[in-house]
């Protein structure tokens, strides 16, 4: 049964993604003629714009442009960057694993965050502590992503004299160094996630806590703890499951500025340069890999949705 | 009640009813909602206080948002200043004032764009259904596999900065969610038994789809289209920020904290503070009375105790 969903899921994300590439496929074919003039002028690309054309691949009819893209992006071919001639892919598999770094903590954090304040929300509904709560989670929804970074660089250097280094750490050099620089930006990256965590938890909780069984176990004159955490919170937290898909797509968007204020060298960073540089081919192959990723994550979650509640059928 | 009122009438019982003026009805809706719904109300006052803002901006803003002024370099708030001056000598209060106008153009254009787009595609998708739905809504999730920022910022790579790009390729991100939305939404309403009667007398297709369905999914638009708001003011503003907004030097809020004045920051720490402050405000404003709305107008949310979505 579950075999048969996640097939069918699989035949509705394949098309999907088709449209997605066709969308980045499109990108570049929008770009406007005195774009490419510019892009020869000022960043030296090409000497003619014959070569230009060749470059950017557009000197064939548009149907096989898209075909030859498609496949050599199936091979691992993504291109090569305009900027600095290395192929995208090589530079992509270098950056992704900061933006991974970034996005674990940042999912770690508004998990951490978002879940028991979601709980502590709901079993004491209509209390102060819940509308601190949903204020507070209201005011995470709110608050920009690149202020909070920005307080956070400029107001410590003032005060404390201490700022966050925008120095990247590697590993190798620092391990330890390495694992602390993200703890900053993760955490202000996971804080939009958790607020709408908290807030799903909350009302999903809030629902199952209305359910006949868990009027049962109260009258079976189980604690609360047990009646909440035990008996209510598995079956509230499914539904939160689905929405780490969307956080996921969220957190990539955050990366894009995270890593651009905090100095990480990752594939967020990456695009807004390459956005800089007009360098399209690599605006392309991130879009693909980000695109890629999210429509399998999404996927992967669904079947794991179906798996933890058999009621959900497609 | 209505019960009440046609048995009284077909028994010939004279009833006096007193007709409220429509003043009189908003009014007193208005108070309705701000007495159940406090922080919606709060919402619905900082949202007046943005529009006024935006729209009267001259009568307001001390001086002019491009003004230098002598010898009030980097002042900090209260100093003759309400929010102190930024590195070039403007008073970061006229500037938060008239970049309300860039939050308020790009916020209401934007999503009146994508509502008009989500409802269309929304409500045809999921009255029609069939293939026609099929394809629309793999397009949809397409266009929902991306990361906002991720591919309005190359977007705009590829259509150039500017106002106008920015509301386009952020109305088609909008659109994209909000028609799911209603497309769910449509799909409860077609279930119900008017629709089938009125297809029963002859009702043509768009008759049904302006006359049954649109009124009945309203609701969900006009919550979809406050809490799309602030959403959208956050990503101008975030755009603003990593240079793709409105051209310098007309004031964003998301730009105030970028460009050549992050270096002053450390120094005067007020041009950090205030611009934040104004998006998160309105943002706040935005989704407090998005969620009163839902509370308020969504039935099917009805009776669970103003649970937040």
């Amino acid at each position: 049964m579950i075999r048969r969903y996640a097939l069918k899921r699989l035949l509705v994300a394949i098309p999907s993604l088709l449209i997605a590439t066709v969308i980045v496929f499109s990108l570049s074919r929008l770009i406007p003629g005195d774009v490419v003039t510019l892009m020869m002028q000022e960043n030296q690309y090409a000497q003619s714009l014959e070569e230009m054309r060749e470059k950017l691949g557009l000197n064939r009819p548009i149907y096989l442009q898209y075909f030859e893209w498609i496949g050599r992006a199936m091979r691992g071919d993504l291109g090569e960057s305009l900027y600095s001639s290395r192929p995208v892919l090589q530079e992509l598999a270098r950056r992704a694993p900061v933006s991974l770094e970034l996005g674990a903590v940042a999912v770690f954090f508004a998990v951490l965050l978002g879940v028991p304040i979601g709980v502590l929300s709901a079993s004491r509904q209509d209390s102060a502590e819940d509308y601190i709560a949903r204020s507070g989670a209201i005011l995470g929804l709110s608050a920009p992503g690149f202020w909070l970074g920005t307080l956070v660089v400029v107001l410590p250097a003032i005060y404390f004299g201490w700022s966050p280094s925008i120095k990247f750490i590697l590993f190798i050099s620092d391990p330890w160094g390495h694992m602390v620089q993200f703890l900053i930006p993760g955490f202000l990256l996971g804080i939009a996630s958790a607020a709408s965590i908290m807030r799903l938890t909350r009302t999903q909780l809030l629902e199952v806590l209305r359910q006949d069984y868990v009027r049962t176990a109260w009258s079976k004159g189980l604690g609360e703890r047990v009646v909440v955490l035990k008996h209510s919170l598995k079956n509230a937290l499914i539904p939160v499951v689905t929405v780490l898909g969307i956080q996921i797509a969220q957190v990539l968007s955050g990366t894009v500025i995270f890593e651009t204020i905090f100095g990480l060298p990752g594939m967020g960073r990456f695009l807004f340069d390459a956005i800089t540089e007009r360098d399209y081919p690599v605006i392309q192959g991130i879009n693909l890999v980000i695109v890629t990723t999210i429509v399998t994550v999404n996927l992967l979650v669904d079947v794991v949705y179906a798996y933890l509640d058999p009621r959900i059928r497609y | 009640m209505a019960d009440h009122v046609e048995i009284a009438r077909a028994s010939g019982w004279q009833i006096e009813r007193r007709h409220p003026g429509a003043l009189q009805r908003v009014l007193s809706a208005l108070w309705q909602f701000c007495r159940r719904k406090p922080l919606g109300a709060i919402g619905g006052l900082i949202i007046v206080a943005l529009l006024v803002m935006a729209a009267f901006a001259e009568g307001i803003a001390p001086y002019a948002y491009d003004q230098s002024i002598r010898n009030a370099r980097l002042r900090p708030p209260g100093s003759g200043f309400l929010l102190g001056t930024d590195n070039v000598s403007r008073d970061i209060f006229s500037r938060i004032v008239y970049g309300a106008r860039v939050s308020v153009t790009v916020g209401f254009s934007t999503v009146f764009l994508a509502t008009l787009l989500a409802t269309t595609i929304g409500i045809t998708s999921g009255y029609f259904g069939g293939r026609y739905d099929l394809v629309i809504q793999r397009i949809v999730d397409a266009w929902q596999s991306f990361p906002f920022l991720v591919i309005v910022l190359s977007l705009l790579a590829v259509l150039g900065p500017g106002m106008l790009n920015v509301i386009l390729s952020l109305s088609v991100l909008v659109a994209a969610g909000a028609s799911r939305v209603i497309r769910g939404a449509t799909l409860t309403v077609i279930a119900n038994q008017y629709v089938e009667a009125a297809r029963a007398i002859g009702c043509g297709h768009l008759r049904i789809i302006l006359r049954y369905i649109l009124p009945n999914v309203a609701a969900t638009i006009i919550i979809l289209a406050t809490i799309g708001l602030g959403g959208v003011i956050l990503a101008e503003s975030a755009l603003a920020f990593l240079g793709y907004g409105v051209p310098p030097p007309y004031p964003s809020w998301g730009a105030m904290l970028s460009g050549s004045g992050r270096t002053y920051m450390y120094t005067a720490p007020w041009m950090a503070l205030w611009p934040g402050v104004a998006i998160s405000l309105a943002v706040f404003g935005f989704n407090m009375l998005g969620d009163a709305l839902r509370d308020v107008l969504d039935p099917r949310l009805r009776g669970t105790g103003g649970a937040v979505r």
